[in-house]
């Protein structure tokens, strides 16, 4: 055995392989059907669906703009509105759903299977905020309540509320104003139970920094009532009426500065409503605002799997198209790049599910667009070879010159091509990065299978035999 | 054999001339439509259970929202997508129901997008357009810099930029008519296919200007235009089978491929069809062309 006749080994080994890993369907079935006649216990070759992307699965993409004013630490803020998401989207038992933060200031949610848009919208948007209030001094109440009153007194006199002077202090909580202390500081709220009454209560564990900040706040506060808001209403009922509205008003005294950073909500709540207030801090502190969704993309699961079929069909018959063509041409030479080209197109595939490369529409534009580029090496090589062979050159000997010498077009034309794909997936939006990624995949392999796939082939079986049927050269 | 490729340049340039000038003139009167991912709006494609209505009768059933123009593009045997500003998810919802009150229909696909984030990709396009273009010619003179004489390298560059605004041009310019005809819109897929024309254009290009080289190389500098046309002749057969071959899968995407990839398979048919001609018929004879006009006013110059 020469060094050729193991590598050509090695080539149908990898070519089996991928193969199998790229659609074992086939193979399973024949292995159960001979387990179940002969009583035998083959393995099956394992099974790993393609990750699909939701324009060929169907689901709906949001994609959100936080607003990042006045945040110091943008990437962190970031990160933190991710992680809320996530958990809420979860919460909303959507499967794999993918929380992830593009550039600066956007989050996409791809949430996969849901049809329900305007829900999913409303529980990702809900804006759950925490915040700890204190006391106002007794001259900012008065201010408030008398602006209050002027500004009644003009509405019902029919008059322009606006042009009251300071008009909009009419609308603050005369009792209360806001601390530093907010949500975004919340680590965690968990229900505890008191150890004498067992009745239920809230505990939040704030980080570091926010235990710092509380223990300044209770530290100015002692004595003084400190108000907790969960979206602007007092975060339990606490006069017993059932609903959370502006007659109440959860502001327990505070007895002395609060260090380590844990809090304690107490009240009359049942076990279910407080895990229920447990839940929706922990989903909710929300670090940054985000408005309603900047786009949206909803694909019907039906559209989805009609584009996936469609594709597929057209990358079938332009495969079979190809070959066809190929050993029409350059007959047994085409008909050896047309196992490299199957082979080629099987080590794809398997690559794509191995690394979980979602395949999207445009991805699999551009895999097929490289399944037209593929050839283009193969061809170029059997060019040279055919101009060689013509001028006199041995059989060895054209096969080595056709790539050598087509080799400096084949790596220029290829490097260019990279190239764009590399501008084009830094650049631009994510259809455009599915389409560059997998041409650029599709070019690398495509590289290896025309340079060490064909050539094995060529060197292996274009033997002596092929002088004396030079038609099929 | 060898075809003499030059003799008929001023006809290939006559051809693409008008090719070019009539795709200016329609991009000049009709412009580009461009879709909602650069323009902004919303895009529903519904499915009708029964017959398709008319357009007139899609935009009336709508009239109450609103939308400001409403463009429907019938798609499939009795489904349609429609166009309009943007909304938002909850008048989404009510435009739905409103349009499948009238005429029972389901939705397949609702897209929405805010006109900033269009004009933030439209930036972002039209980097990726010009540092394609950047550095493909950065590559070509790269390449071919050994090659300096009888044409110099940077000549290749400029030349292969010729042909790459000629590819580029001609499929914009059908889209254009298209989008005046049909209401074919510029979109990102059809964008994606732009650039990678850009890419399979200066591939034939260097395949080409790859063979003038090593012809130079092997027969020596003399006879440039003998050289050009050999090297046409050997690389024909491939260029017609490199285009062949791709051509094939993309017709099989145009006919098969859905409303995606239809357009994103017709821009690129156009465009690798032109990338081949332009290859042939203008790259290797506007080297000739400039060749001997440089050697004619060298020659006038050394008269005088």
């Amino acid at each position: 055995m020469q060094q050729k006749h193991y590598i050509f080994a090695g080539v149908i080994i990898l070519a089996i392989l991928a193969g199998l890993y790229a659609y074992p369907n086939f193979f399973n079935l024949g292995v159960d059907f001979l387990n179940s006649k002969l009583s035998w216990t083959l393995p099956n070759f394992p099974e790993k669906p393609y990750s699909l992307g939701l324009d060929l699965e169907g689901g709906v993409t949001l994609t959100y703009q936080a607003d990042l004013t006045d945040i110091p630490d943008k990437s962190s803020a970031m990160s933190g509105l991710r992680d809320v998401i996530e958990r809420r989207v979860n919460l909303f038992g959507v499967s794999e759903p993918v929380v992830q933060i593009q550039g600066e200031n956007r989050l996409t949610v791809e949430l996969p299977g849901v049809t329900d848009v305007e829900q999913a919208i409303q529980m990702i948007g809900e804006t759950p905020y925490l915040e700890f209030d204190e006391q106002r001094t007794e001259e900012e109440t008065t201010q408030i309540t008398d602006k209050i009153k002027e500004v009644q007194e003009v509405q019902n006199n029919g008059g322009d509320v606006t042009k009251v002077e300071n008009w909009t202090l009419a609308l603050e909580n005369p009792y209360f104003k806001a601390t530093e202390l907010t949500g975004k500081y919340l680590t965690k709220a968990t229900v505890v139970f008191d150890n004498t009454t067992y009745k239920p209560q809230i505990q939040l564990q704030f980080n570091d920094e926010g235990a710092k900040i509380f223990a300044d706040v209770t530290k100015r506060n002692i004595d003084k009532p400190l108000a907790i808001y969960l979206d602007g209403y007092s975060i339990i009922d606490t006069n017993g009426d059932e609903k959370i509205d502006n007659s109440d008003l959860y502001a327990p005294i505070v007895q002395a500065e609060i260090t380590g950073g844990k809090a304690v909500i107490t009240g009359d709540m049942s076990t279910q409503k407080a895990n229920s207030i447990a839940t929706r801090l922990n989903s909710g502190a929300l670090p940054v605002k985000i408005g309603s969704p900047i786009s949206q993309e909803t694909v019907g699961p039906t559209l989805g799997s009609v584009s996936l079929q469609k594709s597929l069909w057209a990358g079938i018959l332009g495969i079979v198209a190809i070959i066809v063509f190929m050993v029409l041409i350059y007959r047994f030479p085409g008909l050896l790049a047309s196992f490299a080209l199957l082979i080629y197109v099987a080590i794809a595939l398997a690559l794509f599910k191995l690394f979980s490369i979602t395949l999207t529409l445009a991805g699999i534009g551009g895999f097929i667009l490289s399944i037209g580029m593929a050839v283009d090496a193969n061809i170029l090589i059997f060019a040279r070879m055919k101009e060689e062979i013509k001028s006199g050159k041995g059989l060895d000997q054209a096969i080595d010159e056709g790539f050598t010498r087509a080799w400096p077009s084949i790596r220029d034309s290829n490097l260019n091509s990279l190239i764009v794909c590399g501008i084009l997936f830094f650049v631009a939006s994510s259809f455009v990065k599915g389409f560059a990624f997998t041409l650029a995949l599709g070019i690398l392999i495509s590289l290896f299978s025309a340079i060490f796939i064909t050539r094995v082939f060529l060197q292996i079986f274009m033997g002596k035999w092929i002088e004396k049927a030079k038609w099929l050269i | 054999m060898n075809i003499n490729f030059t003799k008929y340049s001023s006809v290939y340039y006559i051809i693409s001339g008008i090719l070019i000038i009539a795709s200016v003139i329609a991009l000049a009167t009709f412009g580009l439509r461009f879709g909602i991912e650069f323009a902004g709006g919303s895009k529903m494609q519904v499915e009708f259970q029964q017959d398709r209505p008319t357009n007139e009768a899609i935009q009336e059933a709508l009239k109450s929202f609103e939308l400001g123009d409403v463009v429907v593009q019938p798609t499939g045997s009795n489904g349609a997508i429609l166009q309009f500003k943007e909304v938002d998810e909850a008048t989404h919802q009510k435009i739905l129901a409103e349009l499948s009150k009238n005429y029972p229909a389901s939705e397949k696909s609702f897209q929405y997008i805010e006109a900033s984030v269009g004009q933030e990709l439209r930036n972002k396009t039209e980097l990726a357009i010009f540092l394609s273009l950047a550095a493909i010619t950065i590559y070509i003179a790269l390449a071919f810099r050994k090659v300096s004489r009888p044409v110099s390298s940077w000549k290749y560059g400029i030349t292969s930029l010729i042909a790459l605004f000629h590819d580029i041009i001609i499929p914009l310019g059908v889209f254009s008519v298209l989008g005046k005809l049909y209401n074919v819109e510029i979109t990102i897929p059809i964008i994606t296919a732009l650039l990678t024309i850009l890419g399979f254009s200066v591939h034939d290009t260097i395949v080409i200007f790859d063979r003038i080289r090593e012809n130079i190389l092997r027969r020596g500098m003399g006879q440039f235009e003998e050289t050009v046309n050999w090297s046409l002749t050997q690389t024909l057969g491939r260029s017609i089978s490199t285009v062949f071959t791709v051509e094939i899968v993309m017709l099989f995407l145009f006919f098969l491929g859905g409303e995606t990839l239809k357009y994103f398979a017709l821009a690129l048919i156009i465009g690798i069809t032109s990338g081949a001609y332009s290859s042939i018929f203008i790259a290797g004879p506007l080297l000739v062309t400039w060749y001997k006009w440089a050697n004619r006013k060298a020659v006038l110059t050394a008269g005088k």
